[in-house]
């Protein structure tokens, strides 16, 4: 449904988004995710028509962006990050407004605002002004203008941003039941909500793709350099000494030591168990082992890991794909 | 058809914008007093000249419709020049510092009707002043004399010229407006434009008539009102004003694109 190809995207000498690759098929929803400034509004305006691409192309629903735009919007509902509402106008007008542009036939109009209205719960105040409307229902109604026409594909800009945790939730419901029926791509930087509504995950950072999968995908693939905790009675110095000659250890960082001994964290080389090596060690040595635990690595780690270490591991994880 | 279609929601909007806010209001009262005001210098200065002449005995050479009618529509084409501004700033500005653009620019509607939907809900605003402006012209034919009335031909050639003046105006604030995100700046650089074309048509005034000096009088926006307000349609006129009306426009829908390039 959407297919991006080397997408490239400049301002001036800044580059915003840097060749990335990537497809979405029919029914699924992808979420995009990456910290502030990695480039995911960038590329979602790409796919919406508002902004033309530097290099590379981008199709929706079998249409070029740039070749064919109006096709394209024809086919998209779209939410940007502060949803582009008019103040002076009250909801229902606004809809109807918006309807109006996206071509919904004069017959449909009534029928097609009022399934949006109610798909969003924004009735009880559908003769408001939207200046007046609290954040919650700003994004609401933005969100009904965007499935007004039923677009194909649904891009959600950070769609659940600055809403209350029943908001949140509520959102995330939508979302889900509207996928299947729409192709969905929404972008976030808060990792439960992709876990939770997304099949797929595309994590981007300063405009690359650094990994792509499906959430319990990532997580497995990333598990292997996963650290290990130990907890090691004696010198720390001595200790971590010890811990580092082991073979097949990569890392070794002392963790804040509020438990009392020494807390270690251990990162091996992708793949390889070094717990038993560890804890011979460790005990050969005469020092006291309390305790040694795998630590998975959750979504928020390995977005951390992602973004902030480089190259290696964005080589990696394309290397096992 | 779907792009006149388009077009006319953009207007429907456009107008209701205008309606909601007090810039109609205030413009369209504005408007009016000062439209009225002109009205009444020129039919009492035209009175009073006739009176005089008649007093020392010499036939008053000017007649009504070159004095007062076409003294008024030139004094409402000057007032126009001041109100454009205050009904273009907003247009795409706003649009741009609401975010509200994305949701246009991303819809199916191309930037060209964008553009046009912009300058004709600001034309019709514009075309409602005009006809106000000319309710006041009414009182010569009500207090003329059976059949005496002045000449209506200039009115309508007039109006055309006013509408031609004042959608020039339009399609250079609207060029303007989606130049900027900042409001105040998108009206203060139109003023100041419209002034400046004003102006320049005192410059043959100064200069002894060059070539410069009268390219710079060609451009002049109001020495192309001149002839249509005597009833005289002039198709260098209209072709001035439609040039200077595509040009803005035009301009306008090229600043619209390069923002996808730049944003």
């Amino acid at each position: 449904m959407i297919e991006v190809e080397n997408l490239t995207k400049r301002y001036g000498r800044n580059t915003a988004v840097d060749g990335i690759s990537f497809h979405v098929k029919k029914g699924e929803i992808l979420g995009f995710l990456g910290p502030n400034g990695a480039g995911k509004t960038t590329t979602m305006r790409v796919l919406t028509c508002y902004l033309s691409p530097t290099e590379g192309t981008a199709r929706v629903a079998g249409f070029d962006v740039f070749e064919q735009p109006l096709e394209v919007k024809r086919r998209i509902g779209y939410i940007p990050e502060t949803p582009p509402l008019y103040p002076d106008m009250d909801v229902v007008t606004y809809l109807d407004f918006v309807a109006k542009i996206k071509g919904v036939a004069k017959q449909q109009r009534a029928q097609k605002i009022g399934d949006a209205v109610e798909k969003t719960r924004v009735g009880d105040v559908r003769t408001k002004l939207i200046g007046r409307l609290s954040k919650g229902y700003r994004q609401r109604v933005g969100l009904a203008a965007a499935i007004l026409n039923n677009p194909e594909v649904l891009i959600l800009d950070e769609p659940t941003a600055g809403l209350d945790p029943k908001q949140i939730l509520e959102t995330r419901e939508l979302i889900k039941n509207l996928g299947g029926e729409h192709t969905v791509v929404l972008s976030t930087h808060i990792l439960p909500e992709v876990s939770m509504t997304c099949g797929r995950v595309v994590i981007i950072n300063r405009g690359k793709v650094v990994a792509e999968g499906t959430p319990d995908a990532l997580m497995h693939r990333l598990r292997g350099t996963a650290a290990l905790r130990i907890e090691v009675l004696g010198d720390a110095r001595a200790v971590s000494d010890v811990l580092r000659s082991v073979p097949g250890v990569r890392a070794v960082t002392p963790k804040p030591a509020d438990a009392g001994a020494g807390v270690f964290e251990i990162e091996s080389e992708s793949g390889r168990d070094v717990r038993v090596e560890l804890a011979r060690a460790v005990v050969q040595k005469g020092f006291g082992l309390q305790g040694l635990s795998q630590v998975g690595m959750s979504l928020e780690e390995i977005f951390l890991h992602l973004t902030t270490t480089d190259v290696a591991v964005s080589d990696k994880t394309e290397a096992t794909q | 058809m779907t792009t006149l279609k388009n077009i006319g929601y953009l207007v429907q909007k456009e107008l209701r914008h205008y309606f909601a806010s007090p810039i109609a209001y205030v413009v369209l009262t504005g408007w009016a007093l000062l439209a009225g005001f002109f009205f009444y210098l020129h039919l009492g200065d035209f009175l009073q000249r006739s009176m005089m002449s008649a007093m020392q005995g010499r036939y008053f050479k000017s007649s009504i419709n070159d004095w007062v009618i076409a003294g008024s529509i030139s004094s409402m084409g000057v007032v126009g020049l001041f109100c454009v501004p205050m009904m273009t700033m907003r247009l795409l500005a706003e649009e741009k510092r609401q975010g509200t653009i994305e949701l246009l620019a991303t819809s199916p509607i191309t930037d060209l009707e964008i553009v046009l939907g912009k300058f004709f809900g600001a034309l019709a605003l514009y075309g409602v002043m005009i006809l106000s402006g000319f309710a006041n012209l009414a009182w010569l034919w009500i207090y003329a004399e059976k059949g005496a009335g002045p000449d209506w031909r200039p009115l309508l050639t007039g109006a055309l010229g006013l509408l031609l003046l004042g959608a020039s105006f339009i399609a250079i604030g609207v060029f303007v407006s989606s130049t900027t995100r900042n409001q105040i700046i998108a009206g203060t650089v139109t003023f100041f434009v419209l002034l400046l074309m004003w102006l320049i048509s005192f410059v043959d005034v100064l200069g002894g008539g060059g070539v410069v000096t009268q390219a710079l009088s060609y451009l002049s926006l109001f020495d192309h009102l001149r002839d249509l307000v005597r009833g005289v349609i002039d198709l260098k006129d209209v072709v001035f004003y439609l040039s200077v009306i595509v040009f803005g426009l035009f301009l306008a829908r090229q600043s619209m694109e390069s923002h996808r390039w730049r944003a």
